[in-house]
This record gives structure tokens, C-alpha cells and sequence, in this order.
């Protein structure tokens, strides 16, 4: 029964210390975001290898989505004779959903594990207490070019990979289902509202800010050399892609509950 | 009361420092004062807590309890720019270096000079960060390399450019021949002496190597268990009297000292 109590203690104790050292950081990471001075070229280079070499992977994942929600639409709306919705529905779910939650999975597998991983080799490798000793703060160096990067560049990753996304339904949609090129794109813009898209993007934001979170969060508290930094990589991502598909509820709950 | 005379006051000055990592003590009380333009080096056994010792001076960890005196001021729980202001008269050869993987040589050493406002001309840093890795024997060359495609060797004398790169009033060596043959060990060794006596700079080192210890050192003192066992000149290192201090400094398996503290090492990450 002690050990029992005892256990339960130390994870709650667990629990507590972590969600508190969580809590710092995160305050931390943000007062260095708004605060002068911020590294300019750092937060280009961030936004670069977010938003610039991230397309091909998010382009892809958005354009074969597109391709396949329009076949399998047509197939399930077939059977009461509303095939006509097929385009609106690729594009609401595309932008609502699909787009931000498929785009913000991807780049936490690509930029959420190399965070934690530079991150993590330089914690181990005494890099981030180099940056003390040089009088740099490393959450200013390191961590706020990354969050500043992962907040503004996931959502103009996102609308790029909407459009993408559309375009792979309507090549589907006219070349294999036999809708007319102009009907379809009537029908993909008649019933977007502007809200459709506005909560994709709030949704990409908050997305990108918790995938660079978590990989600078998991890089910073690495301990023990390539063990841990492996540890490290893989917390970021699944902590990140879980943050991601609870975030999502809650904002599409904030934006659509009636 | 005459005030003393400023250099016969401390660079350095310890003062009860203690930190413990959950059960375990690693620092247990230590006093220590470093004077103006001395080499102090620190030796010890691995976990006897020579590294929390040096990161709790350089503010990379908060000591439980103590007074940390540089340069007359107090710098336990200094933080922000305060402590980067601290920082900006320090400087760190790192165990393994410790060089940024992203930047070329001459940033890594021009680093401290464009990040601590000491020019904001990157031509200039530049110039300097060359004249630095001359005078550590590195060629102009290596400059744009970047430290994956040095020797560890070479890394060290980048790592030691850059820590002499912004003329720092105290110099702190982590292990500094750790993982180098002899020869090169001894050539980091005449640069440590050579770039700190041309610098004027108080120096503080640890180290478990004793020809390192012996050649860089004007007095030694030994941490044993978190405590400091022995503080004496560099000559008398030998002949200390001190049964711990004889059986680590003649590497003897046999004495006071058993490798109980190897069991339990000192964690020093946060």
C-alpha cells in the first residue's frame, strides 16, 4: 500500500514539475518573441527551411488528398444523386480541416524533429551554455526565431497547400469524374465563405507555433548524448502531432459551435 | 581601516558554495580565491564535482547556497543582462569544444565580439577573429571552414580563439587536453600559458590530467567528494602531505580514494 502511495506521489509530483518547467519555458519563449533585440537573419533563415523547403512534402500530402476526397465524395454523394456537391466539399474540407491538419502533421515529422535534434545535439554538445558564457541568451539566439518562423510561415504554407489541394480535386473531378472545368470551379467558389478559409489559417498559426514549441521545448531539456537526443526527437513529434489534433477540436469548436 | 590595495583583491572569490542535485552533495562548502593574473586549476576525479563547480561560477547553474565574488561583485542569481554583462569578461574553452556546428571557424571565434557589442563591423570581427587563430597556429585557411572538417585538435585551438577573442579578465579551461595525444596536449598547454600571460588574465581550470595541471598552474587545489581537500602551489603538488592528493596525483589504485564517487556520478545537467 506504501509503495503503492509512494508511486502515485511521484508521478503527480512528475506531473506537476513538468507542467511547471513547461509553463516557464513556454513564458520564456514568448517574452524573448515580443522583446527586442530579435535576430533578423536567423528568423529568415527559420522561415526558409520551414515555409520554403516544406512545400514539396506539404504540397504533395495536399494535392493526393485533394485528388482522393474528390473520388471518394462522388462516390458516397452518387448514392443520392448530389455528386454537384463534390467540389464544395473538397474545398471546405480542405481548407477547414484537411489543409491545416495534414500540413501541420507533416511539418511536425520534418521541422519539429530537426528542431529537437539540433536543438538536443547542441544542448549535449555544451553549445547552448557556449551561448551563455558568449553573452547570448539562447532563447533569444534560438528558440524565438524558430517560434516567430513556425507561426507566420505554417499559415502561407497552409494557403498554398489549399490551393493545391483544390487544384488536385478539380484535375480528378474534370478528368476522371466528368465535370466541367468551369461548372466546378463555380461551384468550389459559391459556397466558400471567407470564414472557411480565415479558421484554417488561425489553425495553421497555432500549429506551427506548437510544433516549434515542442522541438525547442524537447531540445532545450535533452540530457545523456544520442540516446537522448533520439528521446528528444520523438517527443517533440508526438507531443506535437497530439497537441495538433487537440487544437484542432478547440479552435473548431471556438469558430463553428453554435 | 585602510582599504587594501585593489590587486591584492580577489578576481575570484568563493565563498560557502554548495549545491546538491537531489540526495547527493556535490558541492559541500567550498572557499576559494582566485588573485589577479594567477592559474588556479582545480583537479579532481571524475564526479568530485569539478564541472558544477565551474558552471556555477559561470552562471549556467545556481548554487543552493554561497557567495560568488567577480571582480568585487556579486553574481549569484544574476540573470538577463545583467549576467551577460558579467559574462562578457569571461571567457570558456569548453571540454569538447564546444563550437557552433552551423557557423564557419571565423564566426565561431568572432562570436563574442558581434554578439557582446564589442564591434558591430563584421569586417572587423572578421580581422580579429583571424588575428586570434594566428595566434592560437591555425592558418587563415581554416577560417571558413566549419568545425566538422577540423581534428579535435584543431577544434580546441578554434575553441580556445574564441575564448580569448574578446580579451577577457578571467579564462576558464574545462578539461582542456581531455581526448588529445600528448603532443598536442602539451601544445594547448603552451597556448593556455602563452594567450593568458599575454592577456593579463586570471585563468581557472579543471582538469584530472596532472602534466596539464602542473604545466598551466601557479597553485592547485583538490576537489575530493565536493569539498576542497588541498589548495597549495603547483611545486608542491607532489609532496602535498595529503594521503588523497599523493594517491590521485601519482594515478594509484590503491588509497583513501575508491572509486565510490564513479558509482554515484555528479550530474551536472539541469
Amino acid at each position: 500500500m506504501t509503495t503503492l502511495l509512494a508511486l502515485i506521489g511521484r508521478v503527480f509530483l512528475t506531473f506537476v514539475r513538468t507542467v511547471g518547467r513547461f509553463s516557464l519555458f513556454t513564458g520564456l519563449a514568448v517574452s524573448h518573441m515580443v522583446r527586442p533585440p530579435l535576430y533578423p537573419r536567423l528568423i529568415v533563415r527559420q522561415m526558409i527551411e520551414i515555409g520554403y523547403y516544406s512545400l514539396p512534402v506539404v504540397g504533395l500530402t495536399t494535392l493526393f488528398s485533394g485528388m482522393v476526397l474528390a473520388l471518394q465524395s462522388h462516390l458516397g454523394f452518387a448514392r443520392f444523386s448530389a455528386e454537384g456537391a463534390v467540389a464544395t466539399v473538397v474545398v471546405i474540407s480542405l481548407t477547414r480541416e484537411l489543409g491545416p491538419v495534414l500540413a501541420g502533421l507533416m511539418v511536425a515529422g520534418r521541422i519539429g524533429a530537426a528542431m529537437a535534434a539540433e536543438i538536443g545535439t547542441m544542448r549535449v554538445t555544451e553549445q547552448i551554455d557556449a551561448l551563455s558564457t558568449l553573452s547570448t541568451n539562447p532563447f533569444k539566439y534560438l528558440v524565438a526565431p524558430r517560434l516567430i518562423a513556425g507561426l507566420t510561415m505554417l499559415p502561407l504554407l497552409v494557403l498554398v497547400g489549399d490551393i493545391i489541394g483544390v487544384f488536385g480535386g478539380y484535375l480528378i473531378g474534370t478528368t476522371k469524374l466528368g465535370f466541367n472545368p468551369g461548372t466546378y470551379i463555380a461551384r468550389t467558389v459559391e459556397f466558400l465563405q471567407i470564414m472557411d478559409v480565415v479558421s484554417g489559417l488561425v489553425k495553421a498559426a497555432a500549429f506551427g507555433f506548437v510544433i516549434a514549441l515542442m522541438g525547442c521545448y524537447h531540445g532545450y531539456h535533452s540530457k545523456g548524448g544520442a540516446q537522448g537526443v533520439g528521446a528528444a526527437t520523438t517527443n517533440a513529434v508526438v507531443s506535437a502531432s497530439i497537441l495538433i489534433l487537440i487544437l484542432n477540436y478547440v479552435i473548431t469548436e471556438l469558430f463553428f459551435a453554435q | 581601516m585602510t582599504p587594501r590595495p585593489p590587486d591584492t583583491e580577489p578576481k575570484l572569490r568563493l565563498r560557502d558554495v554548495r549545491k546538491r542535485f537531489g540526495a547527493q552533495m556535490v558541492l559541500d562548502g567550498i572557499d576559494l580565491d582566485v588573485m589577479p593574473g594567477e592559474s588556479l586549476v582545480v583537479i579532481g576525479g571524475s564526479g568530485s564535482g569539478k564541472s558544477v563547480l565551474l558552471k556555477c561560477i559561470l552562471g549556467l547553474l545556481r548554487p543552493d547556497a554561497g557567495s560568488i565574488v567577480i571582480d568585487g561583485a556579486e553574481t549569484v542569481g544574476l540573470d538577463g543582462r545583467a549576467r551577460d554583462r558579467v559574462n562578457a569578461h569571461l571567457g570558456m574553452l569548453f571540454q569538447g569544444a564546444a563550437l557552433f556546428d552551423s557557423l564557419p571557424v571565423w564566426q565561431n571565434v568572432a562570436f563574442g565580439l558581434i554578439q557582446g557589442r564589442h564591434t558591430r563591423n563584421r569586417a572587423e570581427a572578421r580581422e580579429r577573429a583571424m588575428a586570434c587563430l594566428a595566434q592560437v597556429g591555425l592558418r587563415p585557411e581554416v577560417a571558413d571552414l566549419v568545425p566538422s572538417e577540423l581534428s579535435g585538435g584543431m577544434q580546441k585551438r578554434v575553441g580556445l580563439a574564441r575564448a580569448i577573442a574578446t580579451r577577457p579578465d578571467i579564462v576558464f579551461f574545462d578539461e582542456p587536453t581531455t581526448g588529445l595525444d600528448p603532443i598536442m596536449a602539451d601544445v594547448i598547454n603552451d597556448l593556455i600559458v602563452a594567450t593568458t600571460k599575454d592577456l593579463g588574465a586570471t585563468a581557472l581550470s579543471i582538469t584530472h590530467d596532472m602534466a596539464s595541471a602542473t604545466k598551466i598552474a601557479d597553485r592547485i587545489a583538490m576537489l575530493y567528494r565536493g569539498r576542497l581537500i588541498w589548495v597549495g602551489p603547483a611545486k608542491q603538488v607532489f609532496e602535498s602531505g595529503n594521503a588523497h592528493v599523493d594517491q590521485f596525483v601519482h594515478g594509484r589504485a590503491d588509497g583513501p580514494i575508491t572509486d565510490e564517487t564513479d558509482k554515484t556520478p555528479a550530474r551536472s545537467g539541469r
